[in-house]
C-alpha cells in the first residue's frame, strides 16, 4: 500500500477563506498539489497566493455545469489526473420556513447538493480509469440534527449524506471512496452571521465549550483523503466538539 | 490493421476479464458475461477512447451486446 500523498492532485472547492483553505493547506503539507476555487476572481488569485507553488486558484461557480467543465479540463492538461475531489463550497440563506423565498430555497440546494452531482460526476470518469479516487462530501452537524431556521441549508445537507452512501456502493469496486465530513460550528465567517441567541443557545450545547477552528475539520479530510482510510467509504466523521454524538 | 470486430472484442476481453471464446456475437454482457451496470458503462468508456468518438448516454444503455457494440461502431466509423 502507498503511504504518501506525495504527488496527488487535489481539487477544493470554496477555497478562499474559512475551513476550505484550512484543507487546502493541510493538503499541501502532505506534498498533494491543490487546485483550490473561489466564486470571484479576486477569491481565485488569494488561494494562488497562499498556496504558492503548489497548486493554484481558479474562479469557479458551482452552480454552472460549463464552468465546472472548464476547470476539470483545465486540470486535466495541468496535471494530468486528479486523486481528491472536496466539495467544500457551501452557502446559507437562513429564515424560518414561513419566511424562507423559493430563491433561497433553490440557491442552497443548488449550491450546496446539486453541485456535489455535477462535480462528481465530472470527476468520475477519470477516478474510475484509474481505480484510485478520494471523494469528501463537506455536510453538517444540522444535516442530522436539524437546526431551525435552515431548513434549506439541512435539507442539501442531509441529502449530501444519502448522495454520499449511494455513491459510494456505485464505486466502491473501483478504489474510489466517497466520504462526509460534518462540521459542528467552526469559527469561520458563516458561522460569525449567527445571531447572539443563536449562538448562546448552541453554545451552552457543546460540550467541549467551544467553536471547533478549521484546522479541526481540515484534519479529517485529510485522513479520509489519505491512503489509511481506503477502507472507509460511504461514511461521515462528525467534527462538532460532542455537540451531537451520532 | 485489425478489423473493427477484432478491435471491439479484444476491448471487452480486457475491460470483462473474459476468455476469448465466451466473447461470441450474441453473448450478452450482464447476462452471459458477468458485467454488472458499472462495468458496462466502462465498457462504453473503453470504446469510446479506442474509437475516439462519444457516445450518447441513450445510444450507450442499447449496447448490451457483443453485437450491439460491433454495430454501434460500425455504423459510427466514419463520423
Amino acid at each position: 500500500m502507498t503511504t504518501t500523498m506525495q504527488g496527488q492532485v487535489a481539487l477544493v472547492t470554496g477555497a478562499s477563506r474559512g475551513i476550505g483553505k484550512a484543507i487546502a493547506q493541510q493538503l499541501t503539507q502532505q506534498g498533494v498539489k491543490v487546485i483550490g476555487t473561489a466564486t470571484s476572481d479576486s477569491g481565485a488569485a488569494a488561494i494562488s497566493d497562499y498556496l504558492g507553488d503548489m497548486g493554484e486558484g481558479r474562479q469557479l461557480d458551482v452552480t454552472d455545469a460549463e464552468s465546472v467543465a472548464t476547470v476539470l479540463k483545465a486540470i486535466d492538461e495541468s496535471y494530468g489526473q486528479l486523486d481528491i475531489l472536496v466539495n467544500n463550497a457551501g452557502i446559507t440563506k437562513d429564515n424560518l420556513l414561513m419566511r424562507l423565498k423559493d430563491d433561497d430555497w433553490d440557491a442552497v440546494l443548488d449550491t450546496n447538493l446539486k453541485s456535489v452531482y455535477r462535480l462528481c460526476k465530472a470527476v468520475m470518469r477519470g477516478m474510475m480509469k484509474r481505480r484510485h479516487g478520494r471523494i469528501i462530501n463537506i455536510s453538517s452537524v444540522v444535516g442530522t440534527t436539524g437546526n431551525p431556521g435552515q431548513t434549506n441549508y439541512c435539507a442539501a445537507k442531509a441529502g449530501l449524506a444519502g448522495f454520499t452512501k449511494a455513491l459510494a456502493q456505485e464505486i466502491a469496486a473501483r478504489g474510489i471512496t466517497v466520504n462526509c465530513v460534518a462540521p459542528g460550528f467552526i469559527d469561520t465567517d458563516m458561522t460569525k452571521s449567527l445571531t447572539d441567541d443563536q449562538k448562546e443557545a448552541i453554545f451552552a450545547n457543546i460540550p467541549a465549550s467551544r467553536l471547533g477552528q478549521p484546522e479541526e475539520v481540515a484534519a479529517a479530510v485529510v485522513f479520509l483523503a489519505s491512503p489509511g482510510a481506503a477502507y472507509i467509504t460511504g461514511e461521515t466523521i462528525h467534527v462538532n466538539g460532542g455537540l451531537a454524538m451520532v | 490493421m485489425s478489423t473493427i470486430e477484432e478491435r471491439v472484442k479484444k476491448i471487452i476481453i480486457e475491460q470483462l476479464g473474459v476468455k476469448e471464446e465466451e466473447v461470441k456475437s450474441e453473448a450478452s454482457f450482464e447476462n452471459d458475461l458477468g458485467a454488472d451496470s458499472l462495468d458496462t458503462v466502462e465498457l462504453v468508456m473503453a470504446l469510446e477512447e479506442e474509437f475516439e468518438t462519444e457516445i450518447p448516454d441513450e445510444e450507450a444503455e442499447k449496447i448490451r451486446t457483443v453485437q450491439a457494440a460491433i454495430d454501434y461502431v460500425t455504423n459510427h466509423a466514419n463520423d
